[in-house]
């Protein structure tokens, strides 16, 4: 099938298989299992990943092509979104055969809901310095400690963890990567309320909660490497795509101000303009990375660069947005009130943007990095956390 | 949309670059306009003719990659009647004039383009162009002109009778100025005057050149962050530079994504043109002014002396920024396009 072929067949799948209504809270996630299945029986889940563990074994443009047609819908996989985006190409790239075998398959059909379990309260930025302890036990490990940010674990099935194997050495060099059964009871998951009000993720605890040692990610005390993998993903997953298309339901978009606001007013004017140029650097931008990576040149660091200037483009059209509308902005319920309190997300999820700006100073223009008091300390004499 | 180079395009960049390093390196740069240089640029890359149709002994390229050769141009500083002649190519490939353009693409005839209005009377032009790109470098000036109603283009020999120049003294030391008064000065009539196309070119290639500019500015600093010491350090470890030169890494990709974009838009999509011209000037030359005075100010107390090229940069950045006017214009122009 060539490219206008596959087009063909993707729009006329999406547009018969899409549903339209709103999903009722209540069987938001059955329903979402059906569709990704749909979808993955389709050949539309998982396009690129290879066909051996469950994906289609297709190229960049397939998956490309698949986008173009399917940003024209919303489709109900969000529950999935740490799975495709970030758990499941670790398993990928990462994971032993046992694993790719067990675990690929499911989560591209939606069987299984996936999670990511590596931030703590005294971890953030420095993800490295985390204290949630796998001790070994025979051929199982013990899992004691505590995660937070963890986007879907309410609905997770599995997680992927990142603890700590080994106090004795510095902190990189002792952690390893877990495959952890959320439904064990040692797991317990309590939702965490964000500055909007919504609780979109959730505190992690664990109690003695016991992992077999075949659902071990990578070698012991080699989580680090793995975990490098993962969060690559994620900042190519999040900046992915953004400002290809339209903006046009964004409530502080050019086109969304220009409805709303007086623009006989030269000042309002000028404001919409230096929104339009941002917006328009950024997209570019995007859509050339994703040109590069289309004809196999991988972004790498770079992607931090657009997530970067992601987050700053919503902080800056959230507050001019807000500025331009004047009072009602400060009702809660105004589209603006949500699109202001939301706006610092993207600023901290993923990555702060000084740790962006980290990665991109280090690794883009190979800048010395900064002298380190951490890497080679034994984890056991580290100061972590938050010390008085 | 094309936003990645060719093959091609690369060994075009990579030729130029070469060339510069070798013939035009910054230490020459404050000597001016060196005339041997020019020819061979022209002669031995061919890059006068680039834009010019293959007809007129032009290799035919498109403004992509005229794009890719102004990058480095600018990133060299290189002092000279490239750009100005390039403005006038470009003009010509609206109203294409065999013998000028031929005359270019063999390197023999530098050129320079105005943009104000001659009053023409019997074959004759008259008017004060107080700012003329390379105006004393160039051979022949190609301008607008007025005889009654219909506007025309028009080509002026500037070594001609009628002409008086006055080289100006510059901001930026590495390009050449000067006020052009013509007083019944022979003119040929190359056409009709385009309605557009011409300014939005010229915006665009602008912006490849401070595309360049930001480039190297930017290059430079961070050169120099990995091998200065403060403190015991390098100053590039420290995030209060680290994070600054982050800053200006993330406008220059997003420069150069806004300049391959509106060269396909010139070469492929001409309806995008005028929006992509204006998004070009408003970003690229906002941000190459900021990159190079930021390369300025983080290389210290050096970065302000006479002897030091950090200057160099940040004055071309100045005078490219409000060559094309001030550059209120394209963000004007901008609010008219998107009907706000």
């Amino acid at each position: 099938m060539n490219l206008a072929e596959y087009r063909h067949a993707a729009a006329h799948w999406l547009r018969e298989n899409v549903p339209t209504d709103d999903y009722p809270e209540a069987d938001g996630i059955a329903r979402a299992k059906e569709f990704m299945a749909k979808l993955y029986d389709a050949g539309y889940s998982g396009i690129t990943w290879p066909k051996q563990w469950g994906g289609q074994g297709l190229t960049q443009a397939e998956e490309r092509v698949f986008a173009e047609e399917a940003r024209h819908y919303v489709l109900p996989t969000y529950v999935f979104s740490i799975g495709l985006g970030m758990t499941g190409p670790t398993i990928v790239d990462r994971g032993s055969d046992a694993l790719r075998e067990r675990f690929v398959r499911p989560l591209l059909r939606g069987e299984e809901i996936w999670c990511q379990l590596f931030s703590e309260p005294g971890a953030g930025s420095d993800v490295a310095s985390l204290q949630t302890r796998a001790v070994r036990d025979g051929d199982h490990w013990i899992v004691n400690g505590q995660k937070v940010w963890t986007s879907v674990a309410h609905h997770a099935d599995w997680g992927l963890l990142l603890a700590r194997t080994n106090v004795d050495v510095p902190k990189h060099k002792g952690l390893t990567m877990f495959v952890i059964d959320m439904h064990h009871p040692g797991v317990t998951v309590r939702p965490l309320k964000d500055m909007s009000g919504r609780a979109n993720f959730n505190e992690v605890f664990f109690d003695n909660v016991p992992i077999p040692d075949e659902h071990r990610v990578g070698e012991v005390d080699d989580g680090w490497s793995v975990a490098v993998t993962t969060l690559l993903h994620e900042r190519l997953s999040i900046s992915a795509g953004v400002g290809m298309g339209g903006q046009k339901d964004h409530p502080a978009s050019v086109e969304a101000l220009r409805r709303a606001l007086d623009t006989s007013d030269p000042l309002v004017r000028d404001e919409l303009v230096e929104l339009h140029i941002r917006t328009r650097a950024l997209a570019l931008f995007n859509q050339r990375l994703a040109q590069e990576t289309k004809a196999g040149l991988f972004p790498g660091a770079r992607g931090s660069a657009a997530k970067l200037l992601l987050a700053e483009l919503t902080l800056y059209q959230a507050d001019l947005a807000t500025r331009l509308a004047g009072p009602e902005a400060a009702l809660a319920d105004h589209p603006l009130a949500r699109a202001i309190s939301m706006a610092p997300g993207m600023a901290l999820g993923g990555g702060t943007n000084e740790i962006m700006r980290n990665i991109v100073g280090d690794r883009v223009l190979g800048l010395p990095p900064e002298p380190r008091v951490d890497k080679t300390v034994p984890f056991k004499d580290l100061k972590v956390g938050t010390q008085a | 949309m094309k936003l990645v180079l060719s093959q091609e395009q690369q060994e075009l960049r990579a030729a130029v670059r070469d060339f510069l390093r070798a013939a035009s390196p910054l230490p020459k740069v404050r000597d001016g306009y060196d005339p041997q240089v020019y020819a061979r640029l022209n002669g031995e890359l061919g890059l006068s003719g680039l834009i010019v149709p293959e007809e007129y002994g032009g290799a035919g390229a498109g403004l992509s990659e005229l794009a890719v050769a102004l990058e480095e141009t600018g990133a060299a500083l290189l002092p000279g009647p490239f750009l100005a002649t390039a403005f006038a190519a470009l003009a010509l490939t609206q109203v294409p004039d065999k013998e000028l353009q031929s005359g270019i693409a063999e390197g023999r005839v530098a050129a320079t383009l105005s943009t104000t209005e001659l009053s023409l009377d019997g074959g004759a032009v008259s008017g004060t162009l107080a700012q003329v790109l390379s105006g004393s470098e160039a051979d022949v000036l190609v301008a607008p002109a007025r005889d009654g109603d219909a506007p025309v283009l028009v080509a002026v020999e500037l070594a001609g009778p009628g002409v008086s120049r006055t080289a100006l003294e510059t901001l930026d030391l590495t390009r050449d100025q000067a006020t052009i008064v013509l007083a019944g000065a022979p003119a040929r009539v190359l056409g009709p005057a385009p309605e557009s196309g011409v300014f939005e070119r010229v915006c665009v290639a602008l912006a490849a050149e401070q595309l360049g500019v930001m480039r190297a500015a930017l290059d430079a600093i961070v050169a120099y962050a990995k091998i200065r010491v403060a403190f015991g350090r390098y100053i590039g470890s420290y995030q209060g530079v680290k994070h600054k030169l982050a800053d200006m890494h993330c406008k220059l990709e997003q420069a150069e994504s806004i300049v391959r974009y509106a060269a396909w838009a010139a070469d492929e999509s001409p309806e995008e043109l005028p929006e992509a011209a204006a998004l070009a000037q408003a970003y690229v030359g906002r941000a190459c002014f900021e990159v190079a005075r930021d390369h300025l100010l983080l290389h210290g107390g050096i970065g302000y002396t006479w002897e030091h090229d950090a200057h160099l940069f940040y004055k071309r950045a100045k005078a490219d920024e409000v060559l094309l006017g001030p550059p209120r214009i394209h963000r004007a122009r901008l609010a008219q396009l998107l009907e706000l």
